[in-house]
């Protein structure tokens, strides 16, 4: 599903070399490793956002080295949401489906499906202003989900919650991933993530993935 | 320990408090006098004693100051909206960047707000007099029946003059404001619209360009009300001819080198109701559309 080859990218204050992986479609990744040594950029190479020096990305077994973030399909939770603060939670969760002109009725119904899932039903004509930390990370998960993407990307989305949230998230994600079979790269620090949600934990240092491994029992 | 020598000691907050409080009020009480002392001119000096008589009535009674108030509202409108086209593009374009030259290219775009206006004027005038403003128009354009008329003849000292001059001063207020409000916008936004399946033009219509609406209201604002102020550079590059280039600075001015204080203080009130109403209504509005 999800393949690095020898992907390398220069920062100046940073630099991954050579960094090869592969995830398999409907598994759930946990990319692990230091502060500052690359995981979120690893992740903004994987959605487009930035570009690599050398190396191949394929998504589908299509090479996406160089492809537009639109064209890669891929649904993405920065750490904080960034959220659009100028749109309600329902203008927020349908962003991606106006964007491909889905019907407005259609855009209806799937905001309406995606937030019994997450359990933000009473939130939809809020504004995101004055939204909790664990109510804005569920908008977010709802706008990355709602275009159906086979890939999702998460950037730390538990960092920013209190312990409850991180737990109820927890199960969310897990369930979300069992329900749509969504293939998942989450980033994190913690180590308790990687065991309750990873099939699969990437260990990040000195720019280099050093290891890969099934976790049993999820 | 004597308490003397006790840190962060009460009562130096409360001094440093109060010296805060001072310098607030004492400004805000100058700024209140100055606008003030124009209503306090006219109520003690004027002889007036029907309102027909007010010398505002009496300036609205003046044809040329009606036309001088209709070409202010309208140049000021389109300079307004001259800058935030110029503005926009360009906030947002900079947003972030840093490249050699960087700090030089922020000088240059200063210029305009640290040039004395009436070398702003001058620099204009004689820009206007070299290709290819003196060419002549029939050469580019087949339906210019005129052969002799040129730019330089359709802009300089006419009606064109006054919202070039105004929108040259007023732009570069409007490029500092939105440069401040694109930076300050998460970039992260901007990233996830485009994973979302936005274009770069998309993304910035639909998250960043919203995002900025206030400051985008404030810029529009702030140049409008530097356009109504513009004085300088419209005398050079414009002239104040009446019932043709002349707007409200001018008329204050015009009203003053014929004595006419009277007339000068009631076109000064003008232009301040004028801008406290703008201020007001865009703030408002601002508010109104963000909280929709």
């Amino acid at each position: 599903m999800i393949e690095f080859s020898n992907i390398s990218l220069d920062q100046g204050n940073f630099s991954l070399h050579q960094v090869s992986f592969k995830i398999e479609k409907g598994q759930y990744a946990v990319l692990m490793g230091e502060t500052g040594c690359g995981k979120t950029s690893l992740l903004e190479v994987l959605a487009g956002l930035k570009e690599v020096t050398s190396g191949t990305i394929l998504l589908n077994g299509s090479d996406m080295t160089h492809a537009r973030p639109a064209a890669r399909g891929l649904g993405y939770v920065p750490q904080e949401g960034s959220l659009f603060a100028s749109m309600t939670v329902s203008d927020n969760m349908a962003f991606a489906l106006d964007v491909r002109k889905w019907k407005k009725e259609d855009q209806k119904a799937r905001v309406q499906e995606l937030s019994s899932m997450l359990g933000i039903e009473h939130l939809l004509n809020r504004s995101i202003l004055g939204l909790s930390g664990g109510e804005r990370q569920r908008v977010a998960l709802g706008r990355a989900l709602a275009f159906r993407p086979e890939v999702l990307l998460l950037d730390e989305p538990l960092s920013a919650v209190d312990e409850n949230t991180r737990q109820s998230l927890c199960q969310l994600l897990k369930s979300i991933q069992k329900e749509t079979g969504v293939t998942v790269l989450h980033v994190t620090h913690s180590p308790w993530e990687a065991e309750e949600l990873g099939d699969v934990i990437l260990r990040l240092h000195a720019g280099k993935i050093d290891k890969q491994e099934k976790v049993k029992g999820n | 320990m004597s308490k003397k020598g006790q840190l962060g000691s009460c009562w130096s907050d409360r001094s440093f408090k109060v010296c805060l409080f001072a310098v607030t009020a004492t400004y805000l009480i100058f700024i209140l006098l100055l606008v003030g002392s124009n209503l306090l001119y006219m109520v003690t000096d004027s002889e007036w004693s029907s309102w027909r008589e007010n010398p505002i009535f009496k300036a609205l009674a003046q044809e040329e100051i009606r036309n001088s108030i209709i070409l202010s509202l309208i140049t000021c409108t389109l300079s307004a909206f001259f800058s935030i086209a110029i503005a926009i593009p360009m906030g947002y374009f900079l947003k972030g960047k840093q490249f050699p030259g960087r700090a030089l290219l922020d000088a240059i775009l200063d210029i305009p707000i640290v040039l004395p206006p009436l070398v702003i004027g001058l620099s204009l005038l004689i820009l206007f007099q070299f290709p290819p403003f003196t060419l002549a128009l029939a050469n580019f354009l087949p339906f210019v029946d005129d052969p002799t008329l040129t730019a330089n003849a359709l802009i300089v000292y006419q009606v064109p003059a006054v919202v070039i001059a105004q929108t040259t001063v007023a732009s570069a207020f409007a490029i500092a404001t939105l440069k401040g409000t694109f930076e300050q916008i998460d970039p992260r936004c901007e990233q996830v619209a485009l994973t979302l399946g936005c274009s770069r033009f998309q993304a910035f219509s639909r998250v960043v360009l919203p995002e900025a609406a206030p400051g985008v209201i404030t810029a529009w604002t702030l140049s409008w009300a530097r356009s109504l102020g513009e004085f300088g550079p419209l005398l050079i590059f414009a002239g104040a001819t009446r019932n043709k280039t002349e707007v409200l600075s001018t008329t204050v001015f015009l009203e003053m080198t014929i004595g006419n204080l009277e007339g000068a203080v009631a076109v000064s009130l003008l232009m301040i109701l004028l801008s406290v109403l703008v201020l007001v209504v865009t703030r408002v509005w601002g508010k109104l559309e963000l909280s929709l």
